[in-house]
């Protein structure tokens, strides 16, 4: 293929996959002041890889990104969250318990908090790795999307 | 109906608008041959139902209803799109008087169904009065920051949100098991000469 042929699409997708990946962060980290939470986060971290490999090819995509990390991403993910929940039970509470996490002093919210950034975490990992996983297992049955089809 | 009762007549003529184009979407959907036009209009389909959502003040749906149906969904059926035929086949002239009259029976009876709905942000609403003004009233003293949504769904069902990545993980691994995973299947299409 011509280099130059998508040229307008990568200099656009260049400045824009950046900005995704990081509003995707700001969504996740942002969730208890605004919308959003680990779903929607991990489904635009997704959203931006995937745009990447619309425009620059599978194949790179593939180096990048490799399907095996996004496949280990997802299971991290759902052991996070779980993780979070025998972490709660170690601390002496019930499964899921944030506040049990650690001791915080009274009228403090801060394991509460740090349960819910963590296990939305995990959301963040599960969903955008298994978001990846499916479209590495559609996308990798088409070898190169033919000129005439864009 | 929808912001009527509140002497809100912009956000009814809005809500009108919209639902109008979400019809209109559907329509052109339904009597669309051309695959990549009906993936088109279906990532469309869920834009403008996002805009919907916001304008019934459900921020957190419309936002995952951008992210996932416009986005995702639109990029997965664009992917299953490349593997198939490019057009859906021709319909045999009245072969659907069947699933039409299944589905006007089947919108009657919603249309029936919607009359016995509580009004648009109706205080006695069941929705209003149980459970969720109990989340209202205790979760910012309880948690600290002021999204309910995520203390509902990080915290109080802490539960069945680990669950639904559960569910999302395993689609993912179910898909990547039927249809093989990324790399082994891209080598399999290059070695059938599937590159121009």
């Amino acid at each position: 293929m011509n280099p130059d042929h998508h040229v307008i699409l990568r200099v656009i997708a260049k400045t824009l996959i950046p900005l995704i990946t990081i509003y995707a962060f700001y969504v996740h980290f942002h969730a208890e002041y605004s919308a959003g939470g680990g779903f929607q986060a991990g489904v635009i971290f997704a959203v931006g890889i995937i745009l990447y490999s619309l425009i620059f090819g599978l194949p790179s995509t593939l180096k990048l990104v490799p399907p095996v990390f996004t496949r280990g991403l997802a299971a991290f993910g759902v052991l996070l969250y779980a993780g979070v929940g025998i972490w709660a039970i170690l601390s002496g509470g019930n499964y899921l318990e944030y506040d049990m996490l650690f001791e915080v002093p009274e009228g403090s919210h801060l394991a509460q908090l740090t349960g819910i950034v963590i296990i939305e975490l995990g959301v963040l990992f599960g969903v955008a790795g298994s978001m990846l996983t499916i479209f590495y297992a559609f996308a990798g049955r088409v070898a190169e999307i033919p000129d005439e089809d864009w | 109906m929808a912001g009527v009762s509140n002497g809100d007549v912009g956000l009814a003529l809005a809500n009108i608008l919209l639902l109008a184009i979400l019809f209109v979407l559907g329509i052109a959907i339904a009597r669309m041959r051309s695959l990549f036009t009906i993936v088109m209009l279906a990532g469309l389909y869920s834009l403008v139902s996002a805009t919907w959502f916001v304008a019934l003040d459900a921020v957190d749906v419309a936002f995952t209803e951008a992210a996932v149906g416009a986005g995702i969904s639109t990029v997965l059926l664009l992917g299953a799109m490349l593997l198939t035929a490019r057009t859906a086949k021709a319909e045999k002239p009245f072969s659907q008087i069947a699933p039409a009259l299944v589905v006007v029976a089947t919108g009657a009876m919603l249309i029936y169904a919607s009359i016995d709905l509580p009004d648009f942000g109706d205080p006695n609403s069941p929705a209003s009065t149980g459970v969720g003004m109990d989340y209202l009233e205790r979760h910012y003293g309880e948690m600290g920051f002021p999204n309910v949504v995520t203390s509902i769904l990080a915290s109080y069902r802490g539960f069945d949100t680990l669950g639904e990545v559960a569910v999302v993980f395993m689609a993912g691994l179910a898909v990547a098991l039927l249809l093989g995973f990324g790399e082994r299947s891209l080598a399999e299409s290059l070695r059938r000469g599937g590159r121009k």
